[in-house]
């Protein structure tokens, strides 16, 4: 088989940090090339050399045989090369067919857009490739899998033969996965080329042909789902044996931590969202809430935490009625919060790692006297909890921003974990993480139920509440359906429940 | 940025190569209207250096007209950094001066240690509830800054155009038909540090304010308040910062220190209040800010810049034949502030993260959250 791709030792650097470091890398046609790597082992900056979304230091790339250069995106498009990123760059109003031809307008005399022109086109190159995206529907009332598919299809009208995605799946429903993965499937079939970027290990087993795997900007390993399994890849990820399954000794629980009383919270467009809900979540255990996302779990956290005011019904925290409560004083009584959105409520990403991990008690002894910030007092605790975590970035001065995604969302964890809180709410914790990142902040939340401390767990991975959580209550429509112990719990009927079948 | 770049630290284009490359490029562009009209930009251009420079009162005079601007910049600048476009300097300025001047001439006999910090504090707690109205309309119903800040302006110009003009409130009677407000108390006249100038103690209290501004915005729990909702209003909510409470305090703050340049600029230089005081100081203090990229240290030399052309440009005028005239700074000025607000404004009304180029390739990629 002929080479669609192949690196020669690569070599990209930010500062100090050397995010490719002599990467060599040979992709065929007619092939799945999965790209497996732990955040910041240099997986994404790699392809963004391929695409010339920057360019390397040194290194060499060959396309379809011969070496080439690639400067900007438009380069590599030329070339024949399309990536579709995680974060989909269309745009909404428009419709499938005008976000696919945007910048390669097929025009009538008199400079019109072939608007008719334009969506047969891309009818007939859905239909190829059984892509089955519908070219006149405005993009913002698709679901996000078909959004994807949108992307993939745009870098297909640009004449894409070797195409990257970057974490596709991590978007994506099961239903929508097996869709994608039958997409890839006819691609590979006509004879182009994918590379799959991706730290999910069963994906990886059951699409690709080949398996590159990248830890700290090099080259690893590289072998073939046949050759492998799921352990030997995670290995490979993070250099060391992965438990795939966090392990933990029942829990002993304590006092009443955290506690609502018939909650009724009502969302942004003032519906109920939480219809009534009342838990006990107690010291040294995890109590998980499973349910399929935007089933009142949003509004439920937001009511704890204080960001939403309850329209009946309490919140207790250590006992005291917090109902009416700040935020600020939650956080203070020894409340902490994990929010899903890490970027939207978690992370300031200009802001210093140091900074972020002291949102919170920037203003207390010992990192403030007065109003006069004691910055050294902020780097020490900075470097302890970066050291304790296990962050990996160049200082407690770099920019939050300027981490992968499982250190930011460690850098959060350590926030939350750090001040040594009462009650945790961690919500979705892990979402969009590494194998790596997830067994420790798995490890971390488990050692501080040890500890004592008070778990709610919020997770739509049913798998990640099946594996932490002590109880396990369902949550649909805003009600809690079931509660159940974590211990054996039957992962079926709690599917079922999620869904809201009756058989509660 | 272009591959030239790539080595350069982000924070050295900030601050350094871009607000450099705009005033060089301003200057060219006003050079091409120079051009235009037939005379010699180099001429025109040598005659506003000397008007701004080459001796010791047109220097000085520099210095005067920068105070001002160093006030104002640093006001603006100070909103930039929590996320706030504070378009009111203008007539925060005025409601400052209105306020100021209104107790340094109704005191008297008091010595000037007194006088002149009672007019300061006047001013300063007058242009802090000011401005603070367009931080509280936008903290509690949402309503734009800029929107609001501008509106307040005229209402500032309003206010003072009343009380000035109205016998009985701030119009002296004995002023021979003049209007104007009577002379502030002989006592709170900024002393001049330098003798046989106008240059007064103002520029000296500028010149701390920069520090003071500096230390405020980056090592005091307020200004990381502040940075912190500038960044992101939603990680800080949820982090316990009072989101509403820190844009009331930052739009204050930056309104403080705008109407400090108003009571300045009377205590040291004007010394009475006019209906028609009208500056434009308030909007070429955005530019100001712009040009010092919202640093506060950027402001010293920026503000200088602005009192060099502001305070040459009549000496270019009368110099230079053909006429050069000296409303050629404005082109200057509108031409730097092209260059360095081009991306600059568009970022602050699309409100758009600031990304270095470099961190994107590195963070978002990997593992991010996807997008509800």
């Amino acid at each position: 088989m002929e080479n669609a791709l192949e690196l020669r030792g690569i070599v990209k650097t930010y500062g100090e940090l050397r995010a490719n470091d002599g990467v060599d890398l040979v992709v065929k046609w007619g092939q799945v090339h999965a790209l497996l790597g732990e955040n910041g082992a240099g997986k994404s900056t790699l392809m963004n050399v391929v695409y010339g979304l920057t360019s390397a230091d040194a290194g060499e790339i060959l396309f379809d045989g011969k070496p080439v250069t690639i400067h900007a995106p438009q380069d590599a498009i030329a070339l024949g090369i399309g990536m579709v990123h995680q974060h989909f760059m269309l745009i909404p109003p428009l419709t499938v067919a005008e976000n696919i031809i945007l910048g390669h307008e097929i025009t009538k005399p008199r400079g019109w857009i072939d608007v008719e022109g334009a969506a047969k086109a891309v009818s007939e190159l859905s239909s190829r490739y059984g892509l089955d995206v519908p070219s006149r529907a405005r993009v913002q009332e698709l679901s996000v899998g078909v959004q994807q598919r949108v992307e993939i299809l745009k870098a297909l009208y640009r004449g894409a033969r070797l195409l990257i995605l970057d974490e596709p799946t991590a978007v994506l429903t099961p239903q929508e996965t097996k869709g994608l993965f039958e997409i890839v499937g006819n691609l590979i079939q006509a004879g182009n080329a994918v590379i799959f970027i991706t730290h999910k290990l069963a994906e990886v087993i059951e699409i690709a042909d080949q398996i590159t795997v990248m830890r700290r900007g090099k080259v690893v390993d590289s072998t073939t789902p046949k050759e492998s399994n799921q352990a030997d890849l995670a290995r490979m990820m993070v250099g060391r044996p992965v438990l795939l399954r966090v392990e933990k000794q029942p829990a002993k629980p304590g006092d009443v931590r955290l506690k609502v009383e018939d909650l009724v919270v009502t969302d942004d467009r003032r519906q109920v969202a939480v219809g009534g809900v009342s838990l006990e979540v107690r010291a040294g255990e995890i109590v998980g809430i499973a349910g399929v996302e935007g089933n009142g779990q949003n509004e439920l956290v937001e009511a704890i935490s204080g960001l939403r005011t309850a329209k009946e019904g309490r919140v207790f925290i250590g006992g005291r009625d917090f109902t009416r409560r700040s935020t600020r004083l939650r956080l203070r009584e020894g409340l902490s919060v994990i929010p899903a959105d890490r970027h939207k409520e978690g992370i300031i990403l200009e802001l210093p790692i140091a900074d972020n991990l002291v949102l919170e008690d920037y203003d207390r002894n010992p990192f403030a006297r007065w109003i006069v910030r004691q910055l050294k007092a902020v780097a020490e605790y900075a470097a302890r909890l970066i050291k304790q975590f296990d962050i990996r970035a160049s200082g407690p001065t770099a920019a939050a921003g300027s981490l992968s995604g499982g250190n930011q969302q460690k850098v959060v964890v350590a926030r939350e974990l750090g001040t040594e809180p009462m009650v945790l709410v961690a919500c979705q914790p892990t979402r969009g993480i590494d194998v790596g990142s997830i067994e420790f902040i798995h490890q971390q939340i488990v050692a501080q139920r040890d500890k004592g401390l008070a778990v709610l767990l919020v997770s739509s991975e049913l798998d990640e509440v099946l594996s932490l959580s002590d109880r396990i209550a369902v949550i649909y429509r805003g009600r809690i359906v079931a509660v159940v112990d974590g211990a054996g719990a039957d992962r079926d009927r709690i599917g079922l429940l999620m869904a809201g079948g009756a058989a509660a | 940025m272009s591959r030239l770049w790539a080595h350069v630290p982000a924070w050295v284009i900030n601050a350094l190569i871009i607000p450099v490359v705009s005033v060089v490029l301003g200057f060219l562009v006003a050079a091409i209207a120079v051009v235009a009209t037939g005379a010699d930009p180099t001429l025109a251009y040598l005659y506003l250096f000397q008007g701004a420079f080459t001796n010791t009162n047109a220097f000085a005079e520099t210095l005067v007209s920068s105070v001002p601007y160093m006030f104002l910049g640093l006001g603006v600048a100070l909103g930039f950094r929590a996320g706030l476009f504070n378009i009111g300097a203008e007539g925060q300025f005025y409601i400052g001066a209105l306020a100021g001047v209104f107790v340094a001439y109704s005191v008297h006999g008091l010595p000037a240690i007194v006088e002149v910090p009672l007019a300061l504090l006047a001013a300063i707690a007058a242009g802090f509830l000011y401005a603070g109205i367009a931080g509280f309309l936008k903290a509690q119903t949402g309503a734009h800054e800029v929107i609001t800040t501008i509106m307040l302006n005229y209402v500032a110009f309003l206010i003072a155009n009343y009380l000035v003009t109205t016998p009985g409130l701030m119009l002296d009677p004995h002023a021979h038909g003049l209007i104007r407000t009577p002379y502030i108390d002989a006592n709170a006249v900024l002393p001049i540090i330098f003798p046989g100038s106008r240059l007064h103690l103002g520029f000296l209290l500028a010149l701390l304010a920069i520090p003071a501004v500096w230390f405020l915005i980056n090592r005091t729990t307020v200004g990381f308040r502040l940075r912190a909702v500038g960044y992101n209003a939603g990680a800080s909510k949820a982090a316990g910062i009072s989101v509403a409470r820190t844009t009331v305090l930052a739009m204050g703050i930056s309104g403080a220190l705008a109407a400090t340049a108003g009571i300045v600029q009377m205590l040291g230089i004007q010394h009475d209040m006019t209906a028609a005081v009208a500056s434009g100081y308030g909007f070429d203090a955005i530019a100001v800010a712009l040009l010092a990229r919202s640093n506060p240290w950027g402001i010293l030399p920026a503000a200088l810049l602005f009192g060099a052309l502001h305070n040459g440009a009549s000496f270019m005028q009368l110099q230079t034949t053909p006429q050069v005239s000296s409303d050629l700074i404005s082109i200057v000025q509108a031409s730097v502030i092209a260059f360095v607000a081009a991306p600059e404004i568009i970022r602050w009304l699309l409100r758009l993260r600031r990304h270095q180029v470099a961190a994107v390739a590195i963070t978002q990629r990997e593992g991010a959250a996807p997008h509800a």
